[in-house]
């Protein structure tokens, strides 16, 4: 199951962050995880909300450019070694992963959020694995 | 097809005919533009003293600078009164550069540009959209009178307001085109805005492109959008030598045919003035020999090409100017190395993932010239790593190409500035 991440481009000026944040704020996008990677001369914003389509439909209209990915929301338990164990099934089946990043939205079990180099097989994967995800649906009554 | 009997002369009879021409203007020059003949006199020259082609060299040259001196009329060789229309540049530096037309000259001017819009490929069964400013700029009434000549049907919807001109070129079948390369590319960007696809939903089959550099990255760009069975040609003018019509791409893409019956090119060497052999790469100077109102003999364009006289494929005989590599005016100096900002659209052009915008920034830090490049995103990725190797892939190029380190700043996809007229994408903020 895929979640949807919202991705935006932020030029390195001040204040842009902080605009990109107020638009989502006035249409009431909630945040639940964010990773943001930065050089000196752009950002880019990777986001997990309530609702990423119209996150997406909001910052347009206010002149920011954005982009939804696939992603996987992968549930595992808080316990030293589980997303070992979790990586070691990945990498065992040739897939890279792209990037990762937290996502805390309860407190007995610890989330992550993974782009892989193939969304599908990744999915295919967890499921076969009796791995939990989570999917937009769930996101948006977070 | 070729609109007129004289662009297929043989190089004999084009001479002979420029020659008659050149020494009937050096003579009405002389006798009615004071100006111009106290330039000859300090130079120890008489209309006599051409005799043939190459005694042009032995003239003096007239600049901008010349335009500004006599402005506004200084340089009219006719009375006020035979004037019909008055044109005039934008000036943004001092004074705007004044140009008149008596009536032969409109004659003149519309004959011209209906040459270069058949060599485009124009007929007589186009819809022709103008998309140049109308107004004292000579760009948008060239194109419009010699298109006009040629049978085509005119919609001059000028510049600006551009999802109307997507409407218009959807409910009028607009088939050709007129525009800068930078606004064609920009009014494909609203036409796919608005859910038009340029290439498959318009029916614009001609663009004929003028007022900016058409390098072949740019090009590629238009083809992109506006679909690979478009015809695009370049077309040079200025308003000093006439407006638009000075020269013109044919359909075999080896350079602009200009009018040799009208204008007699010279290449030279910008520092000394030295006419240059054949071939070589120089400063355009063109000298008018069938113009009434403001004949400018030996005028510095400061346009740096080659001239071609081997013969055209399309069975043209006039000799070819190469499309422009840049303006003398618009070479910049940064850190002692001479670039044009042509070289650096050719690398951002080349990199696939950017937009063909893009804005460059030259600053001074103590005593270094720094320089910026800003570029746009085609569009947003969430991969890090892809826009850091788009980053370091126009870095390097600009390293190889220029020898100098840019700082490659990335914007969101429509964020910078788009331009409607003649694209100024050079902000120099050193203080001179």
């Amino acid at each position: 199951m895929f979640a949807k991440q919202l991705t935006v481009f932020i030029e390195n000026r001040t204040g842009r962050l902080s605009e990109v944040l107020g638009v989502l704020k006035d249409h009431n996008i909630n945040i639940l995880s964010l990773s943001l990677a930065d050089t000196t001369e752009f950002g880019l914003l990777r986001l997990i909300v309530n609702n990423a389509a119209q996150g997406k439909e909001a910052l347009t209209e206010n002149g920011f450019s954005s982009l939804l990915s696939d992603v996987s929301i992968i549930q595992i338990p808080h316990k030293s070694g589980s997303l070992r164990e979790l990586l070691k099934v990945i990498d065992e089946n040739g897939v890279n992963i792209e990037y990762m990043y937290g996502l805390s939205i309860e407190s007995d079990s610890a989330y992550v959020v993974l782009k892989a180099s193939d969304v599908e097989k990744v999915d295919k994967i967890l499921t076969e694995n009796g791995v939990r995800t989570i999917s937009c649906e769930e996101l948006a009554n977070l | 097809m070729i609109w007129s009997k004289e662009e297929t002369l043989p190089r004999e009879q084009i001479e002979a005919l420029q020659l008659e021409r050149l020494v009937e203007t050096v003579n009405r020059v002389y006798a009615k533009v004071p100006a111009y003949a106290k330039k000859m006199d300090e130079a120890g020259v008489k209309p006599q003293d051409i005799k043939c082609l190459a005694d042009l060299a032995k003239l003096p040259f007239v600049t901008k600078q010349d335009m500004r001196d006599n402005y506004p009329f200084g340089l009219f060789a006719v009375e006020k009164d035979k004037l019909v229309r008055i044109h005039a540049s934008s000036g943004t530096t001092g004074k705007p550069t004044v140009v008149g037309y008596t009536q032969g000259d409109l004659e003149t001017w519309t004959e011209c540009v209906s040459r270069i819009a058949c060599m485009g490929g124009a007929s007589a069964t186009d819809v022709a959209q103008i998309c140049f400013g109308y107004g004292m700029f000579t760009g948008a009434l060239g194109l419009h009178y010699g298109l006009e000549n040629i049978g085509a049907a005119i919609v001059p919807s000028s510049t600006g307001n551009s999802q109307k001109q997507i409407m218009y070129m959807q409910d009028f079948e607009t088939s050709l085109l007129v525009a800068t390369p930078s606004y064609a590319l920009r009014l494909a960007e609203v036409a796919q805005e608005m859910g038009v696809d340029p290439a498959k939903d318009l029916k614009v089959k001609i663009a004929l492109v003028g007022s900016e550099l058409l390098t072949d990255a740019m090009r590629e760009e238009m083809h992109k959008v506006w679909g690979r069975d478009i015809l695009i040609t370049s077309n040079y003018g200025m308003s000093e030598l006439m407006g638009p019509g000075v020269s013109g791409e044919c359909l075999e893409h080896c350079g602009m045919h200009i009018n040799e019956d009208y204008f007699i090119p010279e290449i030279i060497d910008p520092k000394t003035g030295e006419v240059l052999p054949i071939g070589e790469q120089g400063e355009l100077v063109i000298t008018c020999i069938k113009k009434e109102g403001l004949p400018l003999i030996r005028y510095r364009t400061k346009d740096i090409t080659r001239l071609f006289y081997e013969p055209c494929k399309c069975g043209r005989t006039f000799c070819r100017m190469e499309n422009l590599s840049g303006r003398s005016d618009d070479m910049l100096k940064i850190r002692g190395v001479n670039v044009f900002p042509s070289q650096i659209e050719e690398v951002i052009l080349s990199v696939e993932e950017l937009g063909p915008h893009y804005e460059i920034i030259l600053e001074r830090e103590g005593y270094l010239d720094k320089l910026t490049v800003k570029v746009e995103l085609a569009q947003i990725t969430d991969s890090f790593s892809l826009l850091e190797k788009i980053t370091k892939e126009v870095k390097d190029k600009l390293k190889i190409i220029l020898g100098l380190d840019a700082k490659v700043m990335l914007e969101s996809p429509n964020t910078l500035q788009r331009f409607e007229g003649k694209a100024k994408r050079v902000k120099d903020l050193r203080s001179k």
